[in-house]
């Protein structure tokens, strides 16, 4: 049996639900996110769906997630259970100023600030917005075009929550601020959740981000969020995706960095049944460093996406691209790397780089490199490999008496080793190894605290 | 110890190995020796299980075991250990790892408990000094960055851990400097004993001034074609290979 999905339908049907939902939104909400949702959905409706035509998403299928029923959790979820309860991120010595989000929305009994400098401000977006209208105004939208991208375009649309971190001049955060995003609805469940990050001048943080899911219902998951970084800040931003294979999540980063910042993101994505996740930078300060990682396992029948755009808009920056997958059994995988050095950016390096392992012949990678060199002094380079296990190697540890099964999760976690050694939180580090060896041993990799032990 | 009858060897069609012979009995030093490309390096490896190659005829027995049934990882632990003619670097798998999988696999096999880490770091303290290894290898992952001389030393050093009954020791003396060498002939020879034997693939008669070999065979074009006593090694160093060779045109 075969079902024809049509994207104009598709399309339609999620114009009808905006009608429908339109009022409810807009309720709730306050001022600053209402006034874009009309004109983004416009776009919205103008891009459509993404189908292997568009050229962003040519490498990635989001209609069948689409083409699913969902509920739409437009208002914040009563929950008769304490979220804190049923999953710990039992990290060990992984001290964190901890929140959580659940469907997408920031959970009210979290309650970060105590430890935290003062100034500082963690917690919900939609709060924020009534507390600090100017400042979430000013960035609100500020960095996510919902002409350039339909997902984006949905997102601001229904935006209601999220996280909103603000980090004010020259305070350093020291202990790492954790983000745990769990989905977890009665029925299958779209989600939409919107996130700000202000780091002013000075300002440095590290942000971890936990995406899981809590039970076997299907999500379609489109997250939307904008980084600001001013000058001399720092910001490390680390995702590990970990959601079970009927789920579908789209993740959009947009990051604009000014002088003498830096910003390091890695995106670890051990599960997930379908990952699109794109990353935009702007470097528009100079002498700025953006530090951009990835690394992806995939089995079964999973997708993942890793999409990224450098913009060099400023003199005298360095960029540095590296993504890694692991591809098993009849998985797939795409990257899409754009490094675009604008013509008054001179004395610019931007390097990038996507290695591939293919462990079946059947398993796919699709990578794609683009770049747009306007400036004429600049050092770019690029290269993309897909290859085996180096048998070689596999041999040596073979003939020093190690198992074979054994042999090739030590060099699967060898070639993930260029990617995790830049996670410089050491107990994250160590965690994600464990969460990694587990992974390749196909055990499920998910916390041991968590409650829903679900075999996915 | 070891029986080789017949072996016939050939990868993606070329034959390389055209009937070996030859007999290890327990406590014997067995040199091989030969031009480049006459095989050497090719039986070592189908002795310790690498599988491209295809054996074409013969057989090869090991304390009573048909080998060529056995996986390598299973020829190691059962007592097999080759020294790599080039041993592979491999980033991101830490040397300590590596060496401490390796010996507790080994324990595993020989239904003894696995080292603690504090016992493995004494092993490994211990072994180190044998073949004066620098602690900062150690550090790093296996065979990175590490020189021509320090691969091999690093060689000897898994050796000394491992303990093997029988020694494949494939040039390994090549790129080492003399301390070096002396240091390596040390480490192997501390291994010796009446149950274990060792075979040394080389091309200079100086490494066998340090071990001492009881026979001495020469490979050209894929067959044994010299057997002797080391004096033969001497034979070699002073006049080269050309006697040989012509004494095997067809
Ligand atoms: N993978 C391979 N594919 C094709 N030919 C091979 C392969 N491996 C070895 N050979 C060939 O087999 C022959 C024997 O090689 P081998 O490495 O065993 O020689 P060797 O005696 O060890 O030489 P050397 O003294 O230079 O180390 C050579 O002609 C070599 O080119
Ligand atoms: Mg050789």
């Amino acid at each position: 049996m075969s079902v024809l999905i049509d994207n104009t339908d598709l399309t339609l049907r999620l114009a009808g639900h905006f009608r429908e939902a339109e009022a409810l939104l807009a309720s709730g909400s306050p001022e600053l996110m209402n006034l874009p949702r009309k004109k983004a959905f416009q776009d919205f409706i103008a891009q459509g769906i993404p189908t292997r035509k568009s050229e962003n998403y040519k490498y990635t299928n989001l209609q069948p997630a689409f083409a699913r029923e969902y509920h739409f959790l437009h208002q914040r979820p009563k929950i008769d259970f304490k979220p804190g309860e049923i999953f710990r991120c039992d990290v060990p010595q992984l001290d964190t100023h901890l929140v959580i989000l659940l469907n997408g929305w920031y959970y009210e009994e979290n309650s970060p600030l105590a430890g935290l400098p003062d100034g500082v401000f963690l917690g919900s977006l939609e709060e924020a917005a009534r507390k600090y209208p100017e400042l979430v105004a000013q960035h609100y939208g500020s960095l996510a075009e919902t002409v350039a991208d339909p997902l984006v375009a949905l997102n601001t649309a229904l935006a209601r929550d999220g996280y909103f971190l603000y980090v004010p001049k020259n305070v350093r955060i020291d202990k790492p601020i954790q983000v745990i995003n769990l989905l977890l609805a009665d029925s299958d469940a779209y989600v939409t959740q919107r996130n700000l990050v202000v780091a002013e001048p000075g300002a440095e943080v590290k942000l971890i981000l936990c995406d899981h899911t809590l039970n076997l219902n299907n999500y379609l998951n489109n997250s939307v969020t904008e980084i600001l970084i001013d000058e001399n800040a720092s910001v490390d931003y680390y995702t590990i995706q970990n959601q079970h294979n009927q789920s579908a999540s789209v993740n959009s980063v947009y990051i604009r960095q000014m002088e003498n910042s830096h910003v390091t993101t890695n995106t670890i994505s051990l599960h997930g049944g379908l990952i699109r996740n794109n990353l935009k930078v702007i470097i528009d300060g100079e002498n700025s460093e953006a530090n951009v990682y990835g690394m992806t396992f995939l089995d079964r029948k999973q997708h993942v996406d890793n999409f990224t755009q450098i913009v060099h808009a400023k003199p005298h920056c360095q960029s540095n691209q590296l993504y890694k997958n692991v591809l098993d059994e009849e998985s797939s995988g795409a990257f899409t790397g754009q490094i675009y050095v604008m013509r008054d950016a001179q004395k610019i390096n931007a390097y990038q780089r996507n290695n591939n392992l293919l462990l079946t012949d059947k398993a796919l990678m699709q990578t794609k490199p683009q770049l747009i060199i306007e400036a004429d002094d600049v050092k770019c380079s690029h290269g993309a490999t897909i290859g085996q296990i180096d048998e070689e190697a596999l041999f040596y540890l073979r003939a020093r008496g190690i198992e074979e099964k054994q042999a090739r999760l030590m060099l699967m976690n060898a070639f993930a080793y260029e990617v995790i050694r830049q996670v410089k939180v050491e107990p994250l580090r160590d965690r994600i190894n464990e969460l990694i060896e587990k992974r390749l041993r196909g055990e499920i990799s998910r916390c041991h605290e968590c409650a829903y032990h679900c075999n996915c | 110890m070891l029986s080789i009858k017949n072996l016939c060897v050939s990868i993606e069609g070329k034959e390389i190995l055209n009937g070996i012979n030859l007999e290890i009995n327990p406590g014997e030093v067995h040199a091989i020796m030969g031009p480049n490309g006459s095989g050497k390096s090719t039986l070592a490896n189908v002795l310790a299980g690498k599988e491209e190659y295809e054996i074409t005829d013969g057989e090869i027995y090991y304390l009573g075991e048909n080998l060529l049934e056995l996986s390598p990882e299973d020829r190691a632990r059962k007592g097999i250990f080759l020294s790599f003619q080039y041993p592979v670097e491999i980033p991101g798998v830490p040397m300590i790892n590596f060496l401490k999988t390796a010996v507790n696999e080994h324990r595993k096999f020989k239904g003894e408990k696995p080292l603690t880490a504090g016992e493995f770091l004494k092993l490994m303290r211990e072994k180190k000094q044998l073949v004066e290894m620098d602690t900062e290898l150690t550090n790093r992952s296996v065979n990175e960055g590490f020189s021509g001389g320090e691969k091999k030393k690093n060689e000897i050093f898994q050796m000394a851990l491992l303990q093997p009954r029988l020694a494949i020791l494939d040039e390994t003396d090549s790129g080492l400097d003399i301390d070096a060498l002396k240091t390596v002939a040390h480490g192997v020879n501390a291994l010796r004993s009446p149950e274990n034997s060792t075979i040394v693939v080389t091309h200079y008669q100086r490494l066998l001034d340090y071990i001492v070999p009881d026979h001495v065979h020469v490979l050209y074009k894929g067959r044994i074609v010299k057997s002797a006593g080391k004096e033969l090694a001497f034979e070699l160093e002073e006049k080269g290979y050309d006697w040989i060779k012509k004494e095997n045109e067809d």
